[in-house]
C-alpha cells in the first residue's frame, strides 16, 4: 500500500425517504498511511457526499458503535487499517437487521435480546461496609466475556441468528455467560432457564463465525458451549 | 419534498431529565430510579457507547487494600495536582467519597481486578501519593486496562434492573428555560430533544434537568476524545446565560498516539513504562526527580515539549517513545491488554519488543459549567443557582480537578457527583411542583436547524471544523502567549462569521447525522471561544496553562476560578469574572514533584 494514495471504495446506499431498494455508490477516495476504514467514511463524508451515513463515536474499538460488513466480513470500521482491504473496500451495514439509512440499521431488537437475559448481577445485600471477596480465580472464571461492547458483529454474523431472527444470539449468550459464572451471582438459574427455551443455547451450531467476528477477541463459541453444558449439568 | 425536520412535535412530562449516559447520568439515573422519580435518560448515542467506556487504568479510592492510604492523602494529591486550583471542600467530598463509590460499584457487580486474597486490587498513577507526597502510592483500583468499560456496563445493568426510561439517539438541541434566561432568574424546565431515527423534535418537560454530556475534545485536532465529544452541554447552557467555568484549562495527556491522539493510558506508566528521550535518557529525572514518570500530566506535557524544542524529540521529531519492554510479556499481555492491541493496531508498534512513540493529545477539560457540591448549577461569582439545571462529569466544573486534573480523577468525579447528582434532584422533585406546559419551546431551535438544513450553497462543515481543530492546537495547547491567545480569539470569531453560512448537504429526515455534526460545529466554536478568552485573560502560568509571557503562577492575582458568560446577538465574549477558590485544609505552595 506504500504507494498507492487511493482507494475505491463502495458504499451500500439507502434512503428510505427516496429509494426502495439499496444500491452502491463507488467513490475514489485519498488513503493516508495508517488510515482505518472509518477514516475513508469520514473522508467521503467530508469532500464528496455529506449525506453518507453511519454510525460511529470513539473511533478506537470500545464503543461499538460502528461495526459493519466491510469486504465481506464484520468489523469494526475503526479499527480495520486499510492497507489489510487491497484497492477496493465494499462497505455495507451488518446482516440481518433492518436498514434504517446508508450503514445504520435499527439495534432495538439486539438490545431487546441483550436486555431479555437479565444482564445484571443478582445478590442479597452485603453486610458492613467492605467489597465482597471473590478470588483471582473466581474473577478470571468470566474475564473473558466482560470485555464485550455490545456492537452486534458477532449476532449478526451468525447463520443460525439470519435463519432463525428469534434466536436470543451469541452477543445475549456473552452477557449471561458473564454473570452465570461470576461467583458473586445468585440468578444464574434463570438466566440458564431462558437461555434453554427455543430460541436460546441450542440454536448455536458452532460455525465460529461469531468468534471471527468478534472485534474483542471473546471466544465465544466457548462461552455460548459453557452454557448449555450448565444447562444440560442441571438436567 | 423531504426535510431534515417533521412537523409533529412530542410532549412528554416526567420529572427528572437526564442529558448524556455516561457513567455521571447513568448514576444520577440510579439514585433517581431508588427514590421513584419519574426520569427520562437521553442519549445520542446508546449509553454502552458513551465515552467514560474509554477510561483505562483505574478509578482512585483510598481503600488501603494493598498498602496504607487515607483520603486526606487523595485530597491533598488532588489539590496540589490542580496547582490549588481545586476548591477544596470540593475536593474533601470526592476524596472521601470515592470510597463507598468503588465498593458500591463492586456491589453493583464490577468485575475489580483482586488481590491474592480477593479484595479490590490497586496500582499506581501519575500524582497518587503516600503522606502527602513521599512517593508514589497504590490507590487506582483497576479491571485491566479498561475500567471505563466495566463502569459503564455495570452502571448500564443495574440501570436495566430499575427500570429506568432510556430514549437511546436522541440528541438534546436545546435547553427550556422558564422565566427568562439563566442570567435573568429563569428557571430550566425541560429539554428539546431530536430523535435522530426520524428528525421529530420533541419537547421534554421536569423539574430538574442534569447535564451529563461530557467534554469538548474534538475542539483540537490531536485528542482522545471521541467524535461526539464536542460541548454539547456546556454551549447549551452558555447560550441560555450560564457562564462557562475555568475554561482555559484544558488537559493534554502526555501519551497519545502520534497523528490520531488516541489514548495509551497511564496505566502504562502506572506498571513502571518509562518515557525515553532521543539520548536514550529518562528525561523526567530532569523534571520531578521524585515521581519521575508519574508526575502529573500537566507536568510531563510540558517536559515533552521541552525535550522536542531541544532537539531530543525521536530522530529530531515531534514525539518521544513510551518503553514498557522491561515489564515483560506476562505484565505487558496481562495488565495492558487493551494499550497493547492500540499500539499494534494504530501505530503498528508492538509494546512487547519496541518502544511506541507518543506526543501529547487533547485529553480533558478541567472546566465546564460551575455546580455547588450538589451538583446545582451557578449562575454566577457569588453563589447564586440556576434552579432546575444540574450538571455533573467533566461537563462540570465543581471545582474538584483546579488546574489540573490527576488521572482516575475524572472517574472518582462522575461517580462521586453523578450520584449526588441523583440525590440532589430526587429532593428537589419531591419539593417542586411541575412546570406548566408551554407551547412552542421548540420554536427557537427548529429555526437554527432549518437554517442549517435549507441553506441553497455554503461552506461545508468539516472545512470550517478542521480549521478550528488546527487553530486550538497551535494557539491554545500546551504552551500560550499573548500573541497566540489573541490570534486565537480572532480566528474563532471569524469562524463563527464563516458557520453562520454553513451549509448541510443531507436533507432527509431520517438518521441525518450531516445536520447534527453541523450543530456540533457550533457547541465546538462556542467552547473554543470561551477557552481561548478565559486563557487570554489569566496573565500567570498554573497546571495545564501554561503562559510563556508569563511562566510564575500569581497566587496574589489568580487564585480564583474565571467565569466567562457569552456575549450578546452573537459579538465574542467579553464579560468574565473571578471566584475565589476555597481554601480549607492546605495553605498553597510551591508544586514540586
Amino acid at each position: 500500500m506504500a504507494s498507492a494514495t487511493q482507494v475505491e471504495l463502495k458504499i451500500q446506499r439507502f434512503d428510505p425517504e427516496r429509494d426502495s431498494e439499496p444500491h452502491w455508490q463507488t467513490l475514489t477516495v485519498p488513503v493516508e498511511p495508517m488510515d482505518r476504514v472509518l477514516d475513508l467514511l469520514t473522508r467521503a463524508k467530508e469532500l464528496f457526499d455529506g449525506s453518507i451515513t453511519f454510525r460511529r463515536s470513539c473511533a478506537h474499538g470500545v464503543c461499538g458503535s460502528d461495526a459493519l460488513l466491510i469486504n465481506g466480513r464484520n468489523r469494526l470500521a475503526c479499527k480495520l487499517r486499510v492497507e489489510a482491504l487491497g484497492r477496493t473496500i465494499t462497505v455495507a451495514p451488518l446482516p440481518g437487521l433492518p436498514i434504517v439509512k446508508d450503514l445504520v440499521v435499527d439495534m432495538e431488537e439486539f438490545f431487546d435480546k441483550f436486555r431479555s437475559v437479565q444482564p445484571y448481577l443478582v445478590a442479597a445485600p452485603v453486610e458492613g461496609d467492605g467489597e465482597r471477596i471473590q478470588s483471582e480465580e473466581q474473577r478470571d472464571r468470566y474475564d473473558d466475556t466482560t470485555k464485550c461492547i455490545l456492537c452486534a458483529a458477532c449476532t449478526t454474523s451468525c447463520p443460525s441468528f439470519w435463519a432463525q431472527p428469534e434466536y436470543v444470539g451469541p452477543a445475549a449468550i456473552v452477557n449471561a455467560h458473564r454473570f452465570i459464572f461470576d461467583s458473586r451471582d445468585e440468578n444464574a438459574d434463570t438466566r440458564l432457564d431462558i437461555l434453554s427455551d427455543e430460541n436460546g443455547v441450542w440454536r448455536c451450531r458452532t460455525t465460529f463465525n461469531c468468534v471471527e467476528a468478534c472485534p474483542r477477541g471473546i471466544n465465544i463459541t466457548k462461552a455460548i458451549l459453557e452454557v448449555s453444558s450448565a444447562i444440560s449439568a442441571r438436567r | 419534498m423531504s426535510s431534515a425536520l417533521r412537523a409533529e412535535v412530542g410532549q412528554i412530562d416526567v420529572d427528572a431529565i437526564v442529558v448524556g449516559a455516561g457513567g455521571a447520568g447513568l448514576w444520577a439515573a440510579l439514585e433517581l430510579a431508588r427514590e421513584g422519580i419519574p426520569t427520562a435518560v437521553l442519549t445520542k448515542l446508546y449509553p454502552t457507547r458513551s465515552h467514560t467506556g474509554a477510561a483505562q487504568g483505574g478509578v482512585c479510592a483510598a481503600l488501603g487494600n494493598v498498602e496504607e492510604d487515607h483520603w486526606e492523602w487523595h485530597m491533598f494529591d488532588t489539590i496540589k495536582g490542580g496547582d490549588y486550583l481545586a476548591d477544596q471542600d470540593a475536593a474533601e467530598v470526592l476524596a472521601r467519597e470515592a470510597i463507598p463509590a468503588v465498593i458500591e460499584l463492586e456491589r453493583m457487580g464490577l468485575p475489580f481486578n483482586r488481590t491474592p486474597d480477593g479484595k479490590i486490587d490497586q496500582r499506581r498513577f501519575g500524582g497518587h501519593t503516600r503522606n502527602y507526597g513521599e512517593g508514589p502510592v497504590r490507590r487506582s483500583c483497576y479491571a485491566a486496562d479498561r475500567t471505563g468499560h466495566m463502569i459503564l456496563q455495570t452502571l448500564y445493568q443495574q440501570c436495566i434492573k430499575a427500570g429506568v426510561k432510556f430514549y437511546d439517539e436522541y440528541h438534546v438541541v436545546d435547553l427550556v428555560f422558564d422565566g427568562g434566561e439563566a442570567d435573568k432568574g429563569g428557571r430550566c424546565s425541560g429539554v428539546v430533544g431530536y430523535k435522530i431515527a426520524d428528525g421529530t423534535l420533541h419537547v421534554f418537560r421536569a423539574k430538574a434537568v442534569l447535564l451529563a454530556t461530557g467534554g469538548y475534545g474534538r475542539a483540537w485536532r490531536v485528542t482522545s476524545n471521541a467524535h461526539s465529544l464536542t460541548g454539547d452541554g456546556m454551549a447549551l447552557a452558555w447560550r441560555h446565560g450560564v457562564p462557562l467555568q475555568d475554561m482555559e484549562f484544558y488537559q493534554f495527556h502526555p501519551t497519545g498516539i502520534v497523528g490520531t491522539g488516541i489514548l495509551l493510558s497511564e496505566a502504562a506508566r502506572g506498571e513502571g513504562g518509562y518515557l525515553i528521550n532521543d539520548a536514550g535518557q529518562r528525561f523526567m529525572e530532569s523534571y520531578a526527580p521524585k515521581l519521575m514518570e508519574l508526575a502529573p500530566r500537566d507536568m510531563i506535557s510540558r517536559a515533552i515539549y521541552q525535550e522536542i524544542r531541544a532537539g531530543r524529540g525521536i530522530g529530531g521529531k515531534d514525539y518521544i517513545h513510551l518503553d514498557v519492554r522491561h515489564l515483560g510479556r506476562k505484565v505487558i499481555e496481562e495488565k495492558l491488554p487493551d494499550i497493547t492491541e492500540l499500539a499494534r493496531i494504530y501505530q503498528g508498534v508492538e509494546p512487547i519488543s519496541e518502544p511506541v512513540p507518543v506526543q501529547p493529545t487533547a485529553h480533558y477539560a478541567m472546566g465546564g459549567v460551575p455546580t455547588n457540591l450538589e451538583t446545582e448549577v451557578l449562575a454566577d461569582a457569588r453563589g447564586n443557582v440556576v434552579p432546575g439545571l444540574f450538571a455533573a462529569g467533566e461537563v462540570a466544573c465543581v471545582s474538584v480537578h483546579g488546574a489540573n486534573r490527576l488521572g482516575t480523577n475524572s472517574l472518582v468525579d462522575l461517580l462521586v457527583f453523578g450520584k449526588r447528582a441523583g440525590i440532589r434532584m430526587a429532593q428537589i422533585c419531591k419539593s417542586t411542583p411541575q412546570p406548566g406546559s408551554v407551547q412552542g419551546a421548540e420554536r427557537a431551535v427548529r429555526d437554527e436547524l432549518l437554517a442549517l438544513s435549507t441553506r441553497p450553497s455554503g461552506v461545508r462543515p468539516a472545512e470550517i471544523r478542521r480549521e478550528l481543530a488546527a487553530l486550538m492546537m497551535d494557539n491554545v495547547g500546551v504552551y500560550r502567549d499573548e500573541a497566540l491567545l489573541g490570534a486565537a480569539v480572532k480566528g474563532i470569531a471569524k469562524l463563527k462569521g464563516e458557520y453562520a453560512n454553513v451549509r448541510v448537504e443531507d436533507t432527509g429526515s431520517v438518521f441525518n447525522t450531516d445536520l447534527l455534526e453541523a450543530r456540533e460545529l457550533g457547541y465546538l466554536l462556542d467552547t473554543a471561544e470561551a477557552t481561548a478568552v478565559s486563557a487570554y485573560a489569566r496573565t500567570e502560568s498554573r497546571g495545564a496553562h501554561s503562559r510563556e509571557d508569563f511562566p510564575e503562577r500569581n497566587d496574589a492575582k489568580f487564585l480564583a476560578h474565571t467565569l466567562v458568560w457569552q456575549g450578546s446577538d452573537g459579538a465574542p465574549a467579553t464579560k468574565l469574572d473571578y471566584k475565589l477558590v476555597t481554601i480549607t485544609k492546605f495553605e498553597p505552595k510551591a508544586r514540586v514533584y
